[in-house]
């Protein structure tokens, strides 16, 4: 679990985050959504330990990120996994090498352990056979797929996923979407995924933090998301066309 | 202001390269590495470079020659002093500035766009130690490629004397011993190994510190150019006051 509270943050004299207090419950996927420039990306950096906040707290499992010592933020760092909006995948490497190069890094297990391991992870996202294979040769959702098994590869408690299903076509987004539920679960970890995706929110929405303006402007799960009468909510939800068709039909009891 | 600005922020990296280590085993692999890709791969060119360099400047120097009371052996001794002290650790520095450091720009700049920087430091891996201690270590082996340059250059020098006939074979060794002071190779060594570390830490400080996407990687890597020469060219003549004059 990894609860917020009270955060804020700047740039350059410009507040980004203005007191944002959220719970990121354990076994659930949680969700920021909000528009471009809403906060969304640097909430998840604060989180990271990319950003420093500039006040508030941030708790992982009950401990605040500022009571622990330069050894706890360094085994913090060992259990987060990263899934990137492009996939951050390193071009040098074969898939194989990808989803190997956080165990190399940091265990001192034999290689054939490593590989075991390596095999296990690549069946979990559907990947066999795609191993000697570098990234610009598979494709964006296979590249996704890669992410998500590097992230997982290390058994990480708290996994983080920017944007996960952009630029993939609905169906391979679905797919994305329901890996990373699924390997919630299984893991019982803490999922926090940053998405702009409508169809996202109705698949995997367990848990929902919306921001507008570097400010938490509604909370919920995907049921309730689709029901409040919150302004600011329905603005941003049914800005497509085909939402807005949705809550036309909803509104007139079709 | 925005110079002084760049000036700490290289130091800081420097810091940061020199910090919180990667793994033994992991860092042994990515030196052979770059030993191949800033090393291995450019061998080639400064082969070609230096032994044509060394031609030339037997050639100029032979043409200009006219006056009989100056010996002939004047062409290698030429030769060798403008190889060993310049064109070899300068200007092949400057060549390397051009081909190793846009590679290093282009290569920590891409990673940079595509969030694998990122995606380092959120492993808890030291980004600057993890991209560029490799680097540094891969370019101590720089000497080594100045003295096959220094070497070819002087073979070229010979090929181009002795073959157009502007000097003989004896007059030419004559004149390559005349007057030799070692010193003279330690002076050049002393500044390759500077220059090997301009060229591996600069190019990385363009590339690792940029902002934006393909595009301002191509600029970086023009940038990078430009100011790593700029600050061989500063060290040369400062490291020449120091140990020359």
């Amino acid at each position: 679990m990894i609860e917020v509270k009270n955060i804020h943050k700047a740039f350059d004299g410009e507040e980004v985050l203005k007191g944002i207090d959220f719970v990121f419950e354990r076994g659930k996927t949680n969700l920021i959504i909000g528009q471009s420039g809403s906060g969304k990306s640097v909430l998840l950096k604060c989180m990271l330990g990319l950003f420093l906040p500039d006040q508030g707290v941030i708790e992982y499992d009950g401990k605040p990120y500022t009571e622990f010592s330069e050894d706890e933020k360094k085994d913090l760092s060992k259990q987060i996994g990263m899934v990137f909006q492009g996939g951050a995948l390193f071009d040098s490497m074969t898939v194989e090498e990808n989803v190997l190069f956080p165990l190399r890094m940091f265990t001192k297990q034999s290689r054939s352990k490593l590989m075991t391991r390596v095999n296990e992870v690549l069946k979990r996202v559907n990947l066999d056979g795609s191993e000697k294979k570098y990234p610009s040769e598979i494709s964006g959702g296979m590249q996704k797929r890669v992410s998500i098994a590097r992230a997982i590869v290390n058994r990480p408690k708290y996994l983080f996923c920017d944007e996960p299903n952009s630029g993939l076509d609905p169906k391979t987004a679905t797919v994305i979407d329901n890996l990373i539920q699924e390997i919630t679960r299984e893991y019982d970890i803490t999922t926090v995924i940053i998405t702009h995706d409508m169809n996202s929110v109705l698949e995997i929405g367990e848990n929902i933090a919306f921001l507008k303006d570097g400010v938490l402007a509604w909370k919920g799960d995907k049921d309730q998301v689709f029901k409040t009468e919150d302004e600011t909510v329905t603005d941003f939800i049914y800005s497509s066309n085909l939402f807005k068709k949705v809550r036309t039909a909803q509104l007139k009891g079709l | 202001m925005n110079y002084l600005h760049s000036i700490g922020e290289y130091f800081l990296m420097l810091k940061g390269v020199f910090g919180r280590m990667t793994k033994r085993s992991v860092l042994k692999d990515l030196i052979f590495k770059e030993i191949d890709d800033l090393i291995i791969s450019s061998l080639g060119i400064v082969a070609f470079l230096s032994f044509f360099i060394g031609g030339v400047v037997a050639i100029q120097t032979a043409l200009n020659l006219t006056n009989p009371l100056i010996p002939k052996t004047l062409v290698a001794y030429a030769a060798r002093q403008s190889v060993i002290l310049e064109f070899a650790p300068t200007f092949i520095s400057i060549i390397m500035a051009g081909k190793v450091g846009s590679y290093i720009t282009s290569s920590i700049g891409s990673m940079n766009v595509t969030e694998q920087i990122d995606a380092l430091e959120v492993m808890g891996i030291n980004s600057l130690n993890y991209l560029i201690f490799p680097k540094v270590i891969a370019m101590l082996t720089y000497p080594f490629v100045i003295a096959i340059a220094m070497f070819l250059g002087i073979v070229g020098a010979y090929t181009a004397a002795v073959l157009g006939g502007f000097v003989g074979p004896d007059a030419f060794i004559e004149g390559l011993q005349d007057d030799f002071d070692p010193f003279h190779l330690t002076y050049a060594f002393v500044k390759t190994f500077l220059f090997a570390f301009i060229l591996a830490t600069v190019p990385a400080y363009h590339g690792y510190y940029m902002k934006g996407g393909a595009l301002e990687v191509g600029q970086a890597s023009t940038t990078s150019f430009v100011w790593t020469s700029v600050v061989i060219i500063v060290t040369n003549y400062i490291v020449t006051q120091l140990l020359l004059s």
